[in-house]
């Protein structure tokens, strides 16, 4: 059940539009900067094949120039930790 | 099904701020004000403001609340002071609280184990142990260590019982160790303490000139915003002053390198070649300003019982000038490395009347032996051009701790001061006497220890007790082992109130657990005089207390119910209300708690509904009657002072032996000791531990690759520890920086304890080393 956070870039002067695409996805929310071209997008998919097919999903978005992520949290992979800040 | 949601949620709100940071460290100034997204996706968080604790800069936070947990962060757009931008530190401090090793219950130690205990046991054990020693020791020998961490009301309430109730001056905070030669320098220039404007300051200047100061990791926003105005505008540029190149240095517009401690001799040139040039600012110097000279081959104080008075003496302008002829910019080249034509550089551009020039430093120039002088010297520049007291002129000291400024020093927690005035003054002693409701004579007229001499009569055995609250001295003293070994010693008793197991807890006889930052009510102060109410957002864990309130129980327990009558459901807005009443004036007046609890932040000087941003500029400041358009009403004779301070060496230099400069610091990602950042996951792997940074080709002498051990050796102790070269610091050849958040690498195991004879101070920056390849 993966978390994954981006910042996501619009093509020029897709903004707006990027935004509204993004957030009618299941699984993603996504907001804006208020001052600079760039959205943050963050995931959040039941499990692996789910999240494949957002992968495929966010590609075919024509308004997104570029995703980079900056966070990936696991629930397989973190099964067992006890480290309180993720509880 | 509520801790699922809980805990899905906190991670993804982790996944966005972690976004957020990253996104802010690619785009200076970027601003995500409009973030309510995740509170719709939710439908569980609500937003309460705070101010964050984790530097001085004071940005504003909006704390996103899910049930009785703290789940995410972000910037207030309601605070002036950031706009709804935080760093890296900030996004991700809401995490802090919930370490799995978080301290939740109070322990004793029992025939030399440390007991879990109920907390009311340990402060019943507190209040005997301090009741027995000075009975048998007397009143000075029992002493209490704060922080510029504490909130302003812990600082309050601490001066109160020690210096009103128990009568001993054994009172002192770390903000000794940070900002005390700021203190020393506004006191001895301008008879008043704190900066004279303010954030503002950033989007009116042209030129930043950053002394001995790495924004860009210690006061990340602030530098951000001095980029994202260097953007805006064209005519803007930044300065970095420094000894070692940084991310500061990567992101101005020119570096210039300066050896340790020639500050002082290059500030002198600028002098020099701002009287030579004619660029002085002959009304505002003829109309506000004197000019003095002090004491001289002042000491370092690194023998115990160190003792030294400056003594002020007046001179003219001539004779000012006469002592500038020392520092031509040929021979502060020679002594400095600076070229003279930078020094001329520096010089033109304090001495362009077009031009409105902010300095802003921070340790560099205070954990300095001759901190004081450094910071009087900057002052110096600002005043004989008159660029001070305006917007866009300023000259800035910025604070490192979220409320050094407010607790430590508008609070007076230091053994000389009280919260108006200091010891040594009948009229302060009795307004204090007055409002505490305590005999005079309970108010000792003397001080006692600064830090370093406090934790020197804990080793001696003239302290037998010390309590210790937010904050880690066994990381942090220089010379780390004296004071360690002294802690202890038998017959010492040692206290100490956190919120995670750090080196400074297992030296601890009693663990008392605290709340920690938004888990209680509070107030912070931060470096521009604003102070910031928080409330209690989320519960303690646990058996946790306020700091406060620990010292609100024991001093009941000392029989000083009178004195300390709160209830606890109101105590911080009595506790302000009266504490408010020794800044009643136009030059100090605070806002009252309703006006604190309404706003992101309150300036002060509050008079008559209204914050002062730039204070001793009559246009701005209503405490200014001399109907002139400027009036420096801390002095006695209404001026501003310029000092003629000398260049004087460190107090340990490099030599055959000991052949480079040990310098240390801090890193973006870590507060401090890093107790409680290391606990944060994304920090801690950022940078998961500490490392010396060496200058690239020292290291191929050295035959030292990056990541290999190197031991780093002086005259006190030794440590090894893996290089880190050409990484986000690169120091000059001859001189070597660690950070000193690891506490699995105790680089005060090798500093020196000398200070600033007049702060008292430490410099971390300076002492000489050798090294190895381990
Ligand atoms: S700059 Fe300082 S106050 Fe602001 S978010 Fe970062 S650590 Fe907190």
């Amino acid at each position: 059940m993966p978390i994954l956070g981006y910042i996501a870039s619009p093509q020029s002067g897709a903004k707006q539009k990027l935004l509204q695409e993004l957030n009618a996805l299941q699984y993603c929310e996504a907001f804006p900067a208020d001052n600079v071209d760039i959205l943050i997008l963050v995931t959040d998919t039941p499990d692996k094949e789910t999240e494949e097919k957002l992968q495929v999903q966010l590609k075919g978005i024509k308004s997104l120039e570029s995703l980079s992520m900056t966070f990936g949290y696991n629930d397989e992979l973190h099964k067992g930790e006890r480290n309180d800040n993720e509880a | 099904m509520t801790m699922k949601l809980d805990r899905r949620s906190f991670i993804k709100s982790a996944a966005a701020t972690s976004a957020i940071a990253t996104a802010a460290s690619l785009f200076p100034g970027v601003s995500f004000a409009n973030w309510k997204k995740l509170e719709g996706a939710t439908g569980m968080i609500s937003w309460q403001k705070a101010p964050c604790r984790f530097c001085g800069t004071g940005c504003g936070v909006l704390v996103g609340v899910s049930g009785d947990r703290a789940v995410a962060v972000k910037g207030d757009p309601n605070c002036s002071v950031n706009k709804g931008l935080c760093c890296v530190k900030g996004y991700h401090s809401v995490q802090a609280l919930y370490g799995k090793d978080r301290l939740t219950k109070a322990k004793v130690r029992k025939n030399g184990e440390m007991v879990e205990v109920p907390i009311a046991e340990a402060l019943d054990v507190i209040a005997a142990k301090m009741k027995e020693t000075i009975d048998k020791h007397g009143k000075d020998s029992v002493a209490m260590y704060g922080s510029g961490q504490w909130t302003i009301p812990d600082g309050y309430v601490a001066s109160k019982l020690f210096k009103g109730c128990i009568g001993t001056n054994n009172l002192e905070a770390n903000a000794r160790l940070c900002m005390a030669s700021a203190v020393t320098g506004f006191m001895t220039s301008f008879g008043l303490d704190e900066p004279m404007g303010c954030y503002e300051d950033i989007e009116h200047a042209n030129v930043f000139v950053t002394w001995g100061n790495n924004m860009a990791e210690m006061h990340p926003v602030l530098f951000s915003r001095m980029l994202a105005a260097r953007k805006r505008k064209t005519n803007v540029e930044v300065i970095d002053f420094a000894t070692r190149t940084t991310r500061t240095s990567q992101a101005a517009d020119k570096t210039i390198i300066f050896k340790p401690q020639t500050d002082l001799a290059v500030a002198n040139a600028i002098c020099y070649e701002i009287i030579r040039n004619n660029w002085v600012n002959q009304d505002f110097v003829n109309k506000h300003v004197s000019f003095h000279k002090g004491l001289t081959n002042i000491g370092y104080g690194v023998e115990d019982h160190f003792k030294f008075k400056d003594k002020a003496e007046g001179i003219s302008f001539e004779e000012f000038e006469t002592f500038l002829k020392d520092y031509t910019p040929e021979r502060v080249e020679k002594i400095s490395g600076v070229s003279a034509n930078d020094i001329r550089y520096l010089a033109s551009v304090y001495g362009d009347p077009k031009k409105k020039v902010t300095s802003f430093w921070c340790m560099g120039m205070n954990q300095h032996t001759r901190g004081t002088w450094i910071n009087n010297l900057v002052y110096n520049i600002h005043l004989l051009v008159g660029k001070i007291s305006t917007p866009g002129n300023s000259p800035f000291s910025l604070t490192g701790q979220p409320s050094a400024c407010g607790t430590v020093r508008e609070v007076g927690t230091l053994t000389h001061k009280l919260p108006h005035g200091v010891v040594m003054k009948e009229g302060a002693r009795k307004m204090a006497a007055e409002i505490w409701d305590v005999p005079l004579s309970n108010i000792d007229p003397k001080p006692t220890y600064h830090t370093v001499e406090m934790f020197r009569a804990l080793d001696r055995g003239d302290i037998k007790f010390m309590w210790i609250q937010v904050t880690n001295p066994m990381v942090t003293m220089p010379k780390l082992k004296r004071y360690r070994d002294g802690a202890l010693k038998e017959d010492r008793f040692v206290v100490v109130s956190d919120v995670y197991p750090t080196p400074t807890t297992d030296v601890a006889d009693v663990i008392l657990p605290a709340a920690m930052w938004v888990e209680q009510e509070g107030m912070f102060g931060n470096s521009e005089r604003r102070t910031q109410h928080f409330d209690q957002i989320v519960p303690p864990p646990g058996e946790a207390m306020s700091d406060t309130w620990q010292l609100i129980e024991v001093a009941r327990r000392l029989g000083y119910e009178k004195q300390f009558p709160w209830d606890e459901d109101e105590y911080i807005g009595k506790i302000w209300e009266e504490y408010r009443r020794f800044h009643d004036s136009p030059k100090h007046n605070m806002a009252p708690y309703k006006v604190l609890k309404a706003r992101s932040g309150v300036q002060w000087p509050f008079v008559n509904g209204k914050e002062t941003r730039w204070r001793f500029n009559s246009k701005h400041d209503p405490a200014c009657t001399s109907g002139e358009d400027f009036h420096f009403y801390g002095k006695k004779d209404n001026r501003a002072w310029i000092w003629a301070r000398p260049y004087e060496p460190a107090a340990e230099s490099p030599d055959q032996e000991y052949n480079f400069w040990l310098n240390t610091g801090r890193v973006v990602e870590h507060w401090h000791t890093g107790s409680m950042t290391r606990r944060v996951p994304v920090l801690h792997n950022a940078v998961p531990s500490a490392y010396v940074e060496i200058n690239p080709d020292d290291a191929a002498d050295l035959g030292v690759v990056n990541g290999e051990m190197v031991k780093i050796i002086s005259r006190r102790g030794e440590i090894t520890m893996p290089a880190s070269i050409n990484g986000r610091g690169v120091p000059p050849r001859g001189m070597v920086f660690v950070p000193f958040f690891d506490e699995s690498y105790l680089i005060n195991e090798v500093t020196l304890d000398a200070f600033c004879p007049i702060s008292k101070q430490p410099d971390y920056k300076k002492c000489a080393v050798r090294l190895e390849k381990a």
